[in-house]
């Protein structure tokens, strides 16, 4: 019933001297869209392929649908659709082979509602996928990954390098999943904005550790954005319990706290500052303040 | 139903939601009986998780904004009920506080904001009678 999809608990590995993830423990819920938002190298892929069984865990478990997808790989993976960063899809097949293809290894698999989605991107059956350009790639990518209708959709960095038709193909791919019988989704990106629109749920991860997890409402309503001005100016600011980064820009600062907003609010009073302005931060300036500057490209739009 | 979503502000999508469909009713556009896009027609249109336009129908159906039909969409509640009236007064106190905040920002009085409130008063009056006249002269 609404036993978690995704179980990991205490997953660690490490590649030559990186943590590439570091005691990630979390839990996927159905029905939900979970969007995992990290910098490049921040460990996304290895969570992913862990999830497939690509990788078995070194220290620590994982659990798909209850079973672990290392022994049990075959009931694991026809009930996953994955998209993969790299859309490694066999070369020399052509478009209709690759649909026959991965056809082939799944028993659910909806015959016309991958050739609505093929009509619908207009992509040729008669091309080689090594003659697609790289949205028709994930387009193609896309539809051998959803036309099984899997109860768990896995997008690894699926928007990345895509114009706004193809990305908005994907997008959608993911909204009728979830919204027409309560399928389960995750999607990686590096792009905030994204994350913050699709998520209901949000893993954030900076060096293979789970810095931040929780519903994207909760996230955003417990993270708050103070401007503040101080009557004596100021070059510094101590740390303060509860906040959690300060930028100065001219006579103001920008200051992202955590849920105990009173209590840096307060703090602020006492050093001479008053709050001009207050609002939710969005997840980019959470982001930002939690994992540090210039590790992320902005929006690519 | 035309419907924006800023992710400048951190307020989260589902209250944007709410208080536009609420600003739509309230302001008449969207009248008592219309259905609301189905979940799936808005996640795709504001390429958003569905799950938050239903957090955001279930609202509006909580303040009793709206009503869902049984298997068949949501639509606008039929109400010339008070509701409607304090909702169209929270969005005007919105704009209130808004104003008040800005001119105190701004450095101007009370007094000097509610001067400047009765000579737009004054020029909106004006503007009116003028488009009337005008209506009536081609009419």
């Amino acid at each position: 019933m609404s036993e978690n999809v995704v179980e990991v608990r205490g997953l660690s590995r490490q590649f030559g001297k990186t943590m590439a993830l570091d005691e990630v423990s979390l839990d996927v819920r159905p029905g939900l869209v979970h969007g995992l938002v990290g910098a490049n190298g921040a460990g996304k892929s290895t969570l992913m392929k862990h999830l497939l069984g690509l990788l078995k865990p070194k220290q620590g478990s994982v659990r798909v649908f209850g079973l672990d997808p290392v022994k049990h790989p075959v009931s694991v993976l026809e009930r996953i659709g994955y998209l993969s960063e790299e859309r490694d899809l066999p070369e020399w097949m052509r478009v209709d082979e690759l649909m026959r293809y991965t056809r082939a290894y799944h028993s659910s698999w909806d015959q016309p509602y991958a050739e609505h989605l093929l009509d619908t991107f207009g992509l040729d059956i008669a091309k080689k996928v090594k003659q697609l350009s790289k949205g028709m790639r994930a387009q193609a990518g896309l539809i051998a990954a959803v036309a099984h209708r899997p109860e768990l959709l896995l997008l690894d960095e699926p928007s990345t390098g895509l114009d706004a038709v193809v990305r908005r193909d994907i997008l959608n791919a993911i909204i009728r999943t979830v919204a027409e019988d309560g399928r389960t989704a995750i999607f990686s990106s590096h792009l905030l904005d994204e994350v913050e629109q699709m998520s209901d749920h949000v893993f954030m991860i900076d060096q293979g550790k789970l810095v931040l997890q929780g519903s994207l409402d909760d996230i955003k309503e417990g993270h708050q954005l103070l401007s503040v001005r101080f009557f004596t100016e100021r070059d510094e600011l101590p740390s303060l319990e509860g906040m959690l980064s300060a930028q100065q820009c001219g006579n103001h600062w920008r200051i992202v706290c955590n849920g105990a907003n009173g209590q840096v609010r307060e703090s602020l009073r006492r050093l001479g500052g008053e709050v001009t302005h207050a609002r939710n931060a969005t997840l980019q300036e959470i982001f930002v303040a939690r994992v540090g500057r210039n590790r992320l490209a902005v929006s690519e739009e | 139903m035309h419907i924006e979503i800023s992710l400048q502000d951190g307020v989260p999508i589902y209250r944007q939601i709410v208080s536009q469909v609420k600003y739509l009713i309230a302001s008449g556009q969207l009248e008592a009986g219309k259905e609301l896009p189905p979940i799936r027609t808005l996640a795709e249109q504001l390429l958003i998780t569905p799950n938050t336009v239903v957090k955001a129908y279930d609202e509006l159906q909580a303040e009793g904004l709206v009503h869902k039909r049984r298997g068949a969409g949501t639509y606008v509640a039929e109400s010339k009920s008070p509701l409607a009236r304090r909702e169209q007064r929270n969005i005007l106190t919105r704009r209130a506080d808004a104003l008040l905040a800005e001119a105190r920002q701004l450095n101007f009085t009370f007094d000097e904001v509610l001067d400047l409130l009765k000579k737009r008063q004054a020029a909106l009056n004006k503007a009116i009678s003028q488009e009337r006249n005008h209506v009536g002269k081609c009419g």
